[in-house]
């Protein structure tokens, strides 16, 4: 059989860089093919060659067995190559059904009816009249999915396609895309998580440093000797104990309601949580289910009225009212799902940026700066959390998207705070930067700190958190020892069936047996 | 295919705003140049005229010093305002309504020989301007109403204002009828700073104000929230930065700045509080805070080059014929090849090759 693509010997240097060394690949009619490697390993490199973004500078491509040169995008949209990017390139002002219309050929009327009919079919739900500046990002990347299938492609690039889904949308998008190999489609698909490669794919060709370390049958491995071949030592995990912590609760949330100003935000019903010292509490849902509002009502970036100031409270006094910078003052820091342009200023440095939430901290005196001080807090959260950069002077924005959230983290940490609020640790981060992150939450919490983290990476969750709240349509569930439920029926509560997590349902099974 | 693109700078370049307005002038002297060729003029006449002849006599540098300080005084203020994306166009308008504050105060005082009466027509006058400015600052803050039309329009009302005025409660009794008030005593004016010139001693104000400028916005707290909200505003609600606070704070600044502006006219070559009292600062201010890129080192030397400017078309006028348009003109075009060059602030000219061809993705 012909191979659909076969690239040879692909080779790409940038100026500071080899990003691409003779690279070998190739994806057979029918294929589910991974591609595996951390940040930095060159995987981006190669799509983007693949779709005719970038030319290779040395190497050969073959398309269904005739050598092609992939002059750009169009071009290989025309020959059949479709990609979902993981950043997205969606316009924020248009409607769902509007972007679709731009690259997929059809009106927006004629549209609508297959958008609806495909997220269905794929498990994407998405409304197409919807606009994308309302949209959280779990939901712009289903946009972005959908669009990509309706170009009907031969081949398919997936660049992490999963992290937003919940289980049960993973398992359908997997249904999907084993449909489509059936029928003789190529999928590429790009991913951190072993697990689901090794549910998924036929094939996994393994990158480190630009290069093919290895290609693997990924039934056949384990995740732990992929994840060796992708970053040539053991993954590191977090060391976390379950714990039932008996500290005072810090941080707590009575019946919140809130109607955002934002009319296609999701409100917020009756919402009630609270963490104590010790203990790390899991929020899970899928995006979009009313997380935003909560967090930007925690972080005190949105305020509540005065009437309603006792809803949130931090160390038992009201302050739904209070400003991020009072939260901050009296202990509560906050680290965003958005690094650049709201964790940090993209142009400023790192010093400056230590800044932005530093400032009650010794960073400023008497209303003037403390360069110095700026700078060896900047040096110290550096050193502390592993950034990899060229140091307090480079700009937020030259950093790659794991170190610049090592940094952010690791500046909230640095802090000193009692409450920790962390939306998305990891989206977006390499294997080695997300187990570093999650280690340092799991000792903030043995430290005696109460953490919130809002994921929805459940794996992630399962990994580090003490208790498990979902939400769901702006309503939460109530809480759940980790070591008392399963992946499964926070999946199912992730899709509104809070019954699952009742631990009445399970005192009922033992009645029964 | 072109072989030289756009590219979008990943870093930030220290050199680029030096770059952007060098290249901004290069381009207004290769138009004006077409221009005088247009007149039949020669072009290094013109220049000669405009740039180099205002520099040789004492009365000239003299003309130059006395444009520089109000340009300065605003455009520093008006800069701290546009690095928070705060766009306070009516520094005309808070330099009127400062003026005529002081002027009051003159008035009132006439006869005095307190040296205390020409602090507080600078007090009076930076009050007049912040409440000028503050009223777009409450509109904006109140009622989300943009504060670029407001400014500006209130420029139009402050005009009218000034003419009532002159012609009315502030006329002079004795000036048979003539639109202006009395002349202003000596403990009302600004002492003179060089002899036999018009430069004063509120160009002092504009260099003190343009250091405590560089130190507001390097090295002070508050001048770094401005920044922060003005390059990422949801940075700045995540830090807890108040976006209200900072639209008044950028406002009244500048209001300040031109209101103090406005008292060293009237208290300056002026001496009186009359129908014109600016040849238009408030509005040239803001391409002398833009070409000085915003920064206040080099909003000094925009200053100059923009003094030198106005004083330039005057020369040119009687010397070369140039029609008196020209000063207008030069302004003109700096602004617009300064907004164009700006480009490069963010992108930088790269030559392209057959290796390095990079397809914008998103533009497909």
């Amino acid at each position: 059989m012909t191979p659909l693509l076969k690239l040879a010997g692909i080779t790409k240097v940038y100026p500071a860089v080899v990003a691409n060394d003779a690279i070998d690949l190739t994806v057979m009619p029918g294929e589910i093919h991974a591609v595996l490697g951390e940040n930095g390993a060159g995987k981006s490199t190669l799509m983007k060659i693949i779709y005719g973004v970038s030319m290779p500078d040395a190497g050969t491509i073959e398309w269904n067995g005739t050598p092609t040169k992939i002059k750009n995008p169009a071009h290989a949209r025309a020959l059949g190559i479709g990609m979902v990017f993981q950043h997205f390139s969606l316009f924020e002002t248009l409607t769902v059904a509007e972007n679709i219309a731009l690259a997929v050929k059809g009106s927006v009327k004629e549209l609508t009816p297959r958008i609806q009919d495909a997220s269905v079919r794929f498990g994407l739900n998405v409304q197409p009249d919807m606009r994308v500046q309302s949209l959280s990002v779990g939901e712009r990347q289903r946009v972005e999915i959908l669009r990509c299938m309706l170009q009907e492609p031969k081949l398919i690039i997936m660049d992490e396609p999963t992290s937003v889904l919940p289980p049960q949308g993973v398992r359908e998008l997997f249904k999907t895309l084993k449909t489509l190999a059936a029928e003789g489609f190529g999928i590429l698909f790009i991913s951190h998580k072993l697990d689901e490669i090794r549910e998924l794919c036929d094939v996994a060709t393994v990158l480190r440093h630009g290069k093919v370390t290895g290609t693997a049958i990924p039934r056949e491995e384990s995740s732990h000797s992929l994840a060796r071949m992708m970053i040539g030592r053991d993954l590191p995990h977090a060391r976390n104990q379950v714990v039932e912590a008996t500290g005072p609760e810090l941080l707590t949330v009575n019946h919140l309601k809130f109607i955002p100003d934002d009319i296609f935000a999701t409100s917020l019903d009756d919402i009630s949580l609270s963490v104590r010292s010790g203990e790390i509490l899991g929020i899970a849902g899928v995006s979009g289910n009313g997380q935003n509002s909560l967090v930007s009502l925690l972080s005190g970036e949105t305020r509540l009225s005065g009437s309603e100031a006792d809803a949130i409270c931090l160390l038992d006094a009201p302050i739904g009212t209070a400003g991020p910078a009072e939260r901050r003052e009296q202990g509560l820091h906050f680290v965003p799902e958005e690094r650049l342009g709201r964790g940090a200023v993209p142009s400023h440095d790192l010093s400056e940026n230590s800044l932005l939430t530093g400032f009650g901290s010794g960073m400023s005196r008497n209303g003037f700066l403390n360069l110095g001080a700026m700078k060896r807090f900047s040096d110290e959260t550096i050193d502390a959390f592993d950034v990899r950069c060229g140091g307090p002077n480079s700009a937020a924005q030259s950093l790659s998207g794991g170190n610049l959230q090592k940094f952010i983290v690791g500046r909230e940490i640095s802090l000193e705070p009692k409450v920790l609020i962390v939306s998305q640790p990891t989206w977006g981060v390499d294997v080695g930067a997300a187990a570093a992150i999650r280690q340092k939450m799991v000792d903030l919490r043995d430290a005696g700190v109460a953490i919130l983290v809002v994921s929805e990476e459940l794996e992630e969750l399962f990994e580090i958190s003490d208790r498990l709240q979902v939400m769901f349509r702006g309503k939460i569930s109530h809480s759940i020892r980790t070591n008392q439920t399963n992946v499964e029926d926070i999946g199912l509560a992730m899709t509104g069936d809070f019954d699952r997590l009742s631990p009445k349902a399970s005192v009922q099974v033992v009645e029964h047996a | 295919m072109p072989s030289i693109y756009l590219e979008p700078r990943t870093e930030r370049s220290a050199f680029a705003p030096f770059l952007v307005s060098g290249l901004a002038v290069f381009l207004t002297m290769v138009a004006g140049s077409g221009l005088f060729l247009l007149y039949g003029k020669s072009p290094i006449a013109g220049f000669h005229a405009i740039f180099i002849e205002p520099l040789l006599s004492n009365y000239g540098i003299g003309e130059v010093l006395l444009k520089l300080g109000p340009l300065l005084l605003i455009a520093q203020g008006l800069a701290i305002g546009f690095r928070a994306r705060v766009w306070n166009i009516g520094a005309e308008g808070q330099l009127i309504i400062g003026a005529i504050l002081a002027s009051v105060v003159a008035i009132q005082f006439d006869g005095s020989t307190s040296s205390l009466l020409l602090p507080a027509m600078v007090l009076a006058g930076a009050l007049g301007g912040m409440g000028w400015a503050g009223i777009a600052a409450w509109l904006r803050t109140r009622y989300n109403a943009n504060e670029i039309l407001v400014t500006f329009m209130l420029s139009s009302i402050a005009l009218q204002v000034l003419y009532y005025l002159v012609t009315g409660p502030l006329r002079d009794p004795q000036g048979f009828n003539f639109p202006q008030s009395i002349t202003f005593s000596a403990a009302a004016t600004f002492p003179l700073l060089i002899e036999n010139t018009r430069v004063n001693a509120s160009l002092l104000i504009a260099l003190v104000v343009s250091f405590i400028a560089w130190v507001f916005m390097q090295r002070s707290l508050m001048g770094y929230k401005l920044v922060v909200g003005g390059l990422a505003p949801h940075a700045a609600r995540y830090a807890g930065f108040g976006e209200k606070r900072a639209i008044w704070l950028a406002l009244l600044i500048g209001g300040a700045a031109a209101g103090v502006a406005g008292v060293g006219e009237v208290a300056g070559p002026l001496g009186m509080l009359q129908r014109t009292i600016s040849p238009g600062y408030g509005f040239t201010a803001i391409i002398v805070a833009f070409l000085g890129g915003l920064h206040p080192i080099g909003i000094v030397f925009s200053s100059a080059l923009m003094a030198l400017i106005y004083v330039g078309g005057d020369f040119a006028r009687l010397s070369v014929g140039l029609p008196s348009a020209v000063t207008d003109i030069f302004q003109g075009l700096l602004l617009t090849f300064y907004l164009a060059s700006s480009l490069l602030l963010t992108h930088r000219l790269r030559r392209r090759s057959s290796e390095n061809r990079i397809v914008a993705e998103i533009a497909e």
